[in-house]
């Protein structure tokens, strides 16, 4: 029950919040505010009571959860309305709980118009997200991906800046809104398709994902199906020729819908990818890994080399991204325990570096009202406190070492470089792409002559409060990431047995001492 | 006392934090108290530590807690001691904080020296973890720590464009060299299946034979990383522009520690480069080859700082042709005198800027020895270290043992690059001297040097030229049992070879004697006009490196960035919706409402399917 009420909190939370506006203005915040904290304190306490250890040398078939939840639905064709957590779902959960009170946090002076609605879309984006998280009946799952887009849509569509050259708010709504129903077309799609051949090989309707899971398919379906999965969560992630709204959207949205794509929604596709692509079709995703680790790739160079060029600071920061989910997916791609240890950790690193970064171009904003790096410079003389934390998650960015940003890069690249050498090699040059981007934005907007004179205001203590927080998340998951890496670890074990014994050429033999020759 | 090791780092970390987390403005002093405070307890414990190590010189380590653990990757936390890493910590923490020391005079009118020194401090934690890491990835933490740090320190003076540029391409070429040194790890974690470093190099000679292939390619990547700290060719183009930052910084980082810190990565993975022959020789020819390249560089510059950083690339050149040659206790004892001297040298050229009021042309420069003398001092004991005068500098008995070993281990293309090198070390830094304090002032700066005072002025200076002549020479480092030890040679071959030297280094000086003294300006002539001028422009711009550079990777990468910078891929994907955008338009055009448009467009269409049937029939 505890975790229907995971997805409850926000929602209702959202309708209240909506409501009181009749209120007051600060009705809404408060009431947000006080459902995702709610959100969070239930994840710490499940994190706290729970036990998401690997137990070792089981090889039982099915999925362990280590809570489960189910209600029938359309008992037809094997719908039912069936959450279950595990130690990576938790993780994602948490995290979800944490932006979604950051990203409240930042809305609270920036948002001051249709305060109510704002705060009930955010929230009900909020709660989608949880249930996709959540959810492992296939058609639930589906439900909750396609309940997150509508509120978000509206969140860049009334509540976003336009740009310059013809980059309204509208159009990056409808852009994001186009791609990513477009790709979800395509995974319900392959759903159905995984749910008839299902059907056709034991004669009952099922979307239930540990039954899906003994689905016997053929390699030719196997690989249609799959593919319908991947490119759906290819759009979202992004991988490079499907990336296209991300740019627009994020630049376009308001603080805390930029901080809820980057932090959150891009990690549902990382999730999916893991929770269902690589699980449901082993030896399909194993075919398909080649081409997965050299988008990846392209990702890592086409994102970091385009954030480069960029004049607007959020949609440099909204670049890095593409960029840094090149290296999740050679991460997942690759398969190994450590390679996939390193994925779950760059995405919690990943939705905290770019949350801060966020987070403080919308202070910049609000205190210049502007987003282009050319009229700013020269901000550490006259802004206290947001040029140093703006340098520390830029370090994070860049991959800095005691950040958690290294721990999960060095571990995926660590844990990739057995099974593909020259890919890892290669990736590695996207570190030092890291480092021009972030220290270019660093140099534009912070060193330097200051452009005008004058001080602007510090941080107050919300906006202290919240950057200070990330902050030492951000440190601590850098110099101790066990917890994390435990909590994770039996999904992970899960996922990797599933795909990586697929593939005989790969097993833990050829990683004991033997020279890598003729790979 | 476990706990005293983990306070080297723990206390300058402990200062930074003070210094970042206080609140509201703390004043100058406390700055300076706390900055200063924290190195000197991190060298006070350096010394406690020391002491212990000579009486019981037993390696040991010290482990804080398991970083990561998953599989068979587990990285700790956790701090090694042994002699070479005990070396280094010495040099870290003991000239680190006289360079903390001087700064507080050196900083002591100018802005910002809270953040000034929680970067010092930073750094000097960082490089006690670069040295003292028992596993790769936490000599990684520390490696890529103190790169930040000086990305951070050079571009101090941040409001001057260039200073960023000279700070930003210090970290960019710098990572370059981080990235094969990030492969280099992947690549011994598959092979060795550990990083602590203890472990791996017991793990090598059982898994790879002298020559290996695979050997080869780690020592090569390892090799990289280090060039790029290092500052040697090709990845040396940096540190002449890092002199951008505040003297003392050029003291510590870009002299005395961090720059070493690719010799520290080779003498500890010595094992590794010792079973790579090849890279081993290609160790040494880079070094040989940077020692006269940077030499060359040296003469032709006329910035005093900039002088220093060509000398000391060209120092760091000695140290990896000792690697080159085996001589691994060579190259660290170069290190650590290195250390003393040039600390000196940098920190008498931060006494002569601000004496001067912040000019450091040497052609406006001149005749300061007597308003000057304590400079002048610090100047003639680093010079003479620098040119490795004969018996009464420290640089004469490390630089010697250096070449010693070139002839034992026969390479005598490298020796006589470390010879050539000598006689053009003692030119530069005659030039360097003669123009800076002899003849006559050249600018009004220089007419009203104010020579510093204060305990904070003249403590590191008198230490540091203590160290720097053959008081130097009696720190013996406790290095035994940590590298193979030395084939002895024939001690008539050493005698010949040290008159040898001297007497090229005393030519050296009595030629640069002759031209600066005897012939006055006669120099100016042949290096202002034809052949000569076009050499001594390209060593002032050490051999065009920067502009080939600039030509070869900055320039395309730029036009890479311009041309992608719209999104070529996402262009593509509008372009399909401006199309459907388009034919609407054109589409809609046709909608006129006029009857007898539709009329034609219905007939003619009749038409042309009637045809298609027909030609299809």
């Amino acid at each position: 029950m505890m975790l229907v009420w995971l997805i409850l909190i926000p929602f209702l939370g959202g309708l209240l919040a909506w409501r009181g506006e009749t209120w007051s203005d600060s009705a809404p915040r408060w009431t947000a505010l006080a459902s995702m904290l709610l959100v969070l304190l239930v994840c710490l306490g499940l994190w706290w009571v729970g036990d998401y250890r690997p137990l070792v040398a089981d090889e039982a078939a099915a999925p362990r959860w280590a809570m489960e939840w189910r209600l029938a639905w359309i008992p037809r064709f094997g719908i039912e309305f069936h959450l279950a957590l595990d130690g990576l779902s938790l993780v994602l959960v948490a995290l979800t709980g944490l932006l979604g009170v950051l990203a409240v946090l930042c809305s609270w002076r920036e948002i001051d118009h249709g305060v109510g609605f704002f705060h009930l879309n955010l929230l009900w984006i909020l709660a989608g997200v949880i249930g996709v998280f959540l959810a492992i009946d296939l058609f639930l799952f589906f439900l909750f991906w396609e309940v997150m887009l509508v509120p978000m849509f509206f969140l860049i569509a009334l509540w976003g800046h336009s740009g310059p050259a013809g980059r309204t708010r509208i159009r990056a709504a409808t852009k994001f809104f186009l791609y990513t129903q477009a790709s979800g077309l395509l995974m319900l799609v392959a759903i159905l398709g995984l749910v008839f051949a299902h059907h056709a090989s034991g004669g009952v309707y099922s979307f239930d994902y540990a039954v899906l899971r003994e689905t016997p398919l053929s390699d030719t379906t196997a690989m249609w199906l799959m593919l319908g999965f991947f490119i759906a969560f290819a759009v979202k992630l992004p991988v490079v020729p499907l990336h296209g709204w991300l740019p627009d959207a994020h630049a376009q949205a308001p603080t805390a819908g930029s901080v809820l794509l980057a932090g959150i929604l891009l990690k549902t596709s990382a999730y999916g990818l893991l929770r269902f692509a690589l699980p449901l079709f082993p030896e399909a995703s194993q075919a398909l890994a080649p081409v997965a680790m050299g988008l990846g790739l392209l990702g890592i160079f086409y994102g970091a080399l385009l954030a480069c060029g960029q004049q607007d600071i959020k949609r440099l920061i909204a670049y890095t991204s593409i960029s840094h989910m090149g290296f999740v997916l050679v991460g997942v791609y690759a398969g190994t325990e450590l390679a996939l240890q390193g994925v779950v950790m760059l995405l919690v690193a990943h939705a905290l570096s770019s949350a801060g970064l966020f987070l403080l171009s919308g202070q910049l904003f609000e205190r210049l009202h502007t987003r282009d790096m050319r009229e700013m410079g020269g901000l550490w003389d006259r802004l206290p406190v947001i040029p140093a934390f703006t340098l520390c998650f830029v370090v994070a960015s860049l991959g800095m070492p005691g950040t958690a940003n290294f721990v999960g890069e060095f571990m995926i690249l660590f844990g990739s470089f057995p099974a593909v050498p020259w890919i890892v090699a290669i990736a590695t040059v996207g570190m030092l792409l890291a480092a021009i981007y972030s220290l270019l934005l660093m140099q534009r907007v912070h060193f330097g002559r200051a452009r005008e004179e004058g001080r602007l205001a510090g941080p107050d203590r919300r906006e202290t409060a919240m950057m200070l927080g990330l902050l030492l998340l951000v440190l601590w998951l850098g110099l101790y990431p066990q917890p994390l890496l435990d909590t994770s670890a039996d999904t992970v074990a899960d996922i990797e047995r599933l795909f990586g014994e697929t593939d005989t050429g790969r097993d833990d033999s050829s990683r004991a001492q033997a020279p890598v020759e003729g790979r | 006392m476990s706990w005293l090791l983990p306070l080297t780092f723990l206390l300058p970390l402990g200062g930074m934090l003070a210094l970042v987390l206080w609140r509201g403005d703390p004043g100058r002093r406390l700055c300076v108290a706390i900055g200063v405070g924290s190195a000197g307890g991190a060298a006070l414990v350096t010394a406690f530590i020391v002491t212990q190590f000579l009486a019981t010189p037993e390696p040991h380590t010290v482990t804080l807690w398991t970083w990561i653990a998953v599989g068979n990757f587990r990285p700790t936390i956790g701090l090694a001691l042994d002699g070479l890493s005990l070396t280094l910590l010495g040099v870290i923490t003991g000239v680190g904080f006289l360079i903390h020391l001087f700064a507080a005079w050196y900083m002591h009118d100018e802005p910002g020296v809270r953040r000034f020194y929680a970067y010092l401090n930073l750094f000097v934690a960082s490089m006690v973890l670069l040295v003292l890491g028992d596993n790769l990835l936490l000599l990684f933490l520390g490696w890529e720590g103190v790169g930040l740090c000086s990305y951070l320190l050079i571009g101090h003076y941040h409001q001057v464009e260039a200073n960023g540029r000279a700070a930003f391409k210090a970290f960019i070429v710098t990572r370059t060299g981080d990235v094969f040194l990030a492969i280099g790890l992947f690549l011994l974690f598959h092979q060795l299946g550990t990083l602590n470093i203890a472990l791996a190099l017991e793990r090598v000679p059982a898994l790879w034979a002298e020559g290996d292939p695979m050997v080869e390619l780690a020592a090569l990547l390892l090799l990289a990383g280090a060039l790029g700290k290092s500052a040697q060719l090709p990845l040396h183009t940096w540190l002449a522009d890092a002199m951008a930052g505040p003297t003392p910084v050029s003291a510590l980082i870009h002299a005395a520690t961090m720059v070493t810190a690719g010799v520290y990565l080779i003498a500890r993975m010595h094992e590794v480069f010792l079973l790579a022959p090849g890279v081993l020789y290609l160790t040494g020819v880079i070094g040989a080859l940077t020692l006269l390249s940077a030499g060359c560089a040296a003469l032709a510059q006329t910035d005093i700082k900039r002088v220093l950083a060509y000398s000391t690339m060209s120092q760091i050149g000695y140290m990896f042709l000792a690697l080159g040659v085996g001589a691994f206790e060579a190259a660290v004892v170069h290190l650590m005198t290195h250390a003393f001297f040039k600390a000196l040298l940098f920190l008498s050229a931060g006494a002569v800027i601000v004496g001067c009021h912040h000019e450091q042309d040497m052609r406006r420069l001149g005749g300061l020895w007597r308003r000057l003398p304590l400079a002048y001092a610090g100047f003639i004991a680093g010079g003479a270290a620098l040119v490795a005068l004969p018996l009464v500098s420290a640089g004469f008995y490390s630089k010697d043992e250096i070449l010693w070993r070139a002839l034992v281990s026969g390479q005598v293309e490298l020796l006589a690059a470390g010879l050539l090198g000598t006689f053009l070390t003692s030119l530069y830094t005659l030039r360097l001297i003669v123009h800076t304090f002899h003849g006559e002032p050249r600018s009004e700066n220089a007419r009203q040097a104010r020579p510093g005072h204060g305990w904070a002025h003249a403590v590191p200076l008198i230490l540091l030229v203590l160290l720097s002549t053959f008081f130097g020479a009696w720190v013996e480092p406790p290095l035994a049992g940590v590298f193979p030890e030395p084939d002895e040679g024939s001690s008539l071959g050493h005698t010949l070879l040290e008159v040898g030297a001297i007497s090229i280094v005393l030519s050296g000086l009595a030629l640069g004697g002759w031209l600066l003294w005897r012939r006055g300006n006669w120099l100016e002539g042949p290096s202002a006009q034809g052949p000569g001028a076009a050499l001594w422009r390209l060593w002032y711009h050490d051999w065009g490196s920067d502009a080939l550079y600039d030509r070869l990777l900055v320039q395309p990468y730029r036009q890479l960035v311009g041309w992608l910078r719209d999104d070529a891929i996402d262009s593509l994907v509008t372009g399909v919706a401006r199309l459907a955008w388009w034919s609407h338009l054109g589409l809609a055009r046709t909608q006129t409402g006029q009857l007898r448009l539709y009329l034609v467009i219905l007939s003619l269409g009749v038409v042309l399917i009637l045809l298609v049937l027909a030609v299809g029939v």
